[in-house]
């Protein structure tokens, strides 16, 4: 086999983290197959994919860009902006569907002042929307700063988002 | 690793447990964690702790029990006791009964047809064994299967067996197994790969992430057999990133049975190896599709491709590739164990063994369950289920997700088989069930959330599918809103058919489905909606007047 000395890019700043990522990276293989499981890390490192990870992530793996942007906005389980501090997933799967999780979605919104698929303007809380987490037995449910919680209803939900809202 | 290994680490495990008084069980799957869960184990640990009891009972964290709606759950062996709703303030009062009666308020019946109606495979460790044990399953039998084909069988005897056994995929269609793993099996090429569906990404369902979450190893030993069987070296398992725990076991498993060399290079010290490795989906419906679902382990958008080629022939990186899903994996080391004519020996004709529902929705009992093929919807519905919770009357159940249909109580008494369930517009799919009451519109509950989901998870490669569920979408909102006329209703059906026709993918060629069933069984609501887009409008006009 022909061996190729590729040149890697530098880190887009200095950053740990970027190093962190270098090593996942090494680990994984440097190869064009290994796109979404970097990006993957990439989203658990920085929380969210911006452009100077994306341009990092199509030099080290020699992608055009476009390629790593057209994955990066092909699946949904990637954030192309920043996260409030705090998540909150909801279900919207048939059986939470079913159990009413609309009017929940609505009460959330209100409360946190937030749109579905958006981060509130204090940058306080991001209401996402899943399609199914698994819990269904247990519909309506979500994931509140990675933790599930079943059986929701209106208290349970005022109840979380005073606790982050009051919080800090 | 050799038999007599295997064997020793299972009586060791066994003897352990003898010395035991009582052996307690908590669930620790997603569900239960959710509820407790965890703080439960903890308490019963330090109750144990203080009481002294260490040398007598132990405490393990273990699989779903199935009652996910009644969770956590404690099971109580060797006495059989389980208990229901258990906080962990219980924890003092279960220890302290013991060695006395049960805890009358938090005990189930297990004689209940819950539990007395469920024939148990793929779910046989569920509840019963640590996941994140590799002892824990070895004292199930574990790996013997795998030891067994590496020694004693040829790849073509373990084909021979899956084929006889009846299997079928358990993924959706039902593409009977030995097939498919013959076909890879005399392709020609130096690679070829296993590659295990762990998708789920029909909402509603959860399956696939019980199995994973309560007996990581069954699928693993499954993938390692077919990986014998078809000559495959490598192996994917292709998992959705919304199952942080069930990736989290996978990893472990993957990884302590590397270490025993139950996967790895030399198996067994054969000349069979085997290497796994995880990829994660991203949140894409379509990536389950297996042309996807390859394009995506390869990096790239997941967007399905005309077949043929099949994977079976052309699949990952163009090498042949089985793919199967983890139910179906699940099955093959109890095939290989007991054998084919155990197997097919449950079930229908052409449908058998068992499969896993998961319940969700109007019913008492939701939760997951195994029961034999054949088994009419009826007796799921009320006998295990539990009915409906009181004053909900049964409108229809929603079985196959967003490709399949619904099903109206005058066929409840049927069979549930493949083809008895696509003979009345629906499928098997993946196992999802969801009970809807008569509160429930069919239209806007039903067909336009299905159509909604299909619409915003096309992938956009086929114009009648990106186009045709967008129309259809806008078609059931405006009647769901009371705005249509029996114009639209037609061109709706008109719809239906191009898009079913000449989509390229299942999901295209599927996403009609849940409309036409509605259509069929509850017509009605439809009608009410017309009836109430006519009315709006003559009221307008003789305000006009
Ligand atoms: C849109 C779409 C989504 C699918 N999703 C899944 C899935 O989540 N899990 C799965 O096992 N099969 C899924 N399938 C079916 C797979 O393409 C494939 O048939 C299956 O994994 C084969 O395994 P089996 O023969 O063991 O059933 C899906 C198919 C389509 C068209
Ligand atoms: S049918 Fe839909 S999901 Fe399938 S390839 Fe066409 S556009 Fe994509
Ligand atoms: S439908 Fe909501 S958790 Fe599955």
């Amino acid at each position: 086999m022909q061996h190729v000395d590729v040149k890697q890019p530098e880190p887009p700043t200095d950053d740990n983290r970027w190093k962190l990522l270098q090593g996942k990276m090494r680990k994984l293989g440097i190869g064009r197959s290994s796109l979404i499981e970097t990006l993957h890390n990439v989203q658990d490192i920085f929380g969210y994919l911006d452009e100077s990870a994306l341009k990092f992530v199509a030099g080290t793996l020699h992608v055009p860009l476009s390629r790593v942007y057209g994955v990066a906005t092909f699946y949904h389980f990637f954030n192309l902006r920043p996260q409030g501090e705090h998540t909150c997933v909801v279900c919207t799967g048939t059986a939470c569907h079913i159990k009413g999780v609309d009017k929940l979605i609505d009460q959330i919104g209100e409360v946190a002042n937030v749109e579905p698929d958006e981060t509130s303007p204090d940058g306080k809380v991001s209401l996402l929307t899943a399609r199914c987490i698994g819990a269904c037995g247990l519909a309506p449910a979500a994931v509140f700063d990675g933790e599930v919680v079943g059986k929701l209803d209106e208290e349970t939900v005022t109840g979380k988002l005073k606790g982050w809202l009051d919080n800090d | 690793m050799t038999r007599e290994e295997l064997q020793e680490i299972a009586e060791n495990e066994l003897e352990a447990r003898e010395e035991l008084d009582h052996l307690i069980f908590v669930c620790n799957a997603a569900s239960c964690q959710s509820s407790q869960g965890l703080q439960l184990i903890e308490s019963l640990k330090s109750g144990i702790e203080e009481k002294e009891l260490g040398d007598t009972v132990e405490v393990k964290g273990a699989g779903c029990m199935g009652l996910c709606a009644a969770g956590p759950l404690v099971l109580i062996e060797p006495d059989g006791i389980l208990y229901t709703q258990v906080k962990p303030e219980d924890a003092g009062e279960i220890l302290n009964h013991l060695e006395s009666e049960a805890v009358e308020r938090l005990k189930t019946d297990l004689e209940m047809p819950f539990f007395g109606k469920q024939v148990k495979i793929v779910l046989e460790n569920s509840g019963k064994i640590d996941p994140e044990k590799i002892e824990d399953y070895i004292a199930m039998e574990g790996y013997t299967a795998l030891n067994r084909v590496i020694t004693e069988m040829s790849p073509g005897e373990v084909i021979d067996v899956i084929s006889d056994s009846g299997l079928r995929g358990r993924g959706g269609a039902g593409y009977p197994t030995g097939l498919k793993w013959s076909t890879v099996g005399i392709a020609e090429d130096v690679q070829k790969y296993v590659v295990c569906n762990a998708d789920e990404g029909d909402p509603g369902a959860f399956m696939d992430r019980s199995v994973l979450e309560s007996d990581p190893h069954r699928v693993l030993e499954g993938m390692a057999i077919a990986g014998y069987a078809v000559g495959a070296d490598k192996g994917y398992i292709y998992v959705r990133a919304e199952y942080p725990l069930a990736i989290e076991r996978l990893r472990e498993a993957i990884k302590r049975a590397r270490r025993l060399n139950l996967l790895g290079n030399n198996i067994f010290g054969s000349q069979f190896s085997f290497n796994l490795e995880i990829r994660l989906g991203a949140g894409a419906f379509v990536c389950g599709e297996e042309t996807a679902l390859l394009a995506s382990i390869e990096g790239r958008q997941g967007r399905p491709r005309p077949r043929p080629p099949y994977p079976a022939e052309y699949g990952l990186w163009g090498h042949p590739t089985l793919i199967n899903n983890v139910e179906t994996f699940a099955n093959v080391a109890p095939i290989i164990r007991n054998g084919a004519e155990w197997f097919a020996s449950i079930g229908t004709e052409n449908s058998k063994g068992t499969k896993v529902f998961a319940m969700a929705g109007s019913i008492n009992n939701t939760g997951l369950i195994e029961v034999p093929m054949g088994i009419t919807l009826r007796d799921i519905i009320y006998d295990l289920g539990g009915g409906l919770p009181e004053d909900l009357k049964f409108k229809a159940v929603q079985t196959g997700g967003p490709s399949g249909g619904c099903v109206p109580e005058e066929h409840l008494d049927m069979p549930v088989d493949y083809e008895s369930l696509k003979e009345v517009g629906t499928m098997m799919g993946s196992g999802g069930m969801i009970v809807v009451d008569a509160s429930s519109d069919m239209v806007s509950d039903v067909a336009k959330y299905f159509v909604e989901f299909c619409k915003s998870e096309s992938c956009g490669k086929c114009v009648p599918c990106r186009v045709g569920t967008a129309q259809m979408y806008d078609l059931l909102d405006k009647i769901s809103k009371d705005e249509a006329t029996q114009r639209d209703l037609d061109l709706l059906v008109d719809l239906c058919d191009v898009v079913r026709n000449t989509s390229l993918c299942g999901l295209g060629q599927a996403a009609p489905q849940p409309v036409l069933s509605t259509l069929e069984y509850f017509k009605e609501d439809y009608d009410a909606h017309l009836q109430k887009a006519t009315d709006k409008l003559t009221h307008a006009v003789q305000r006009e007047e």
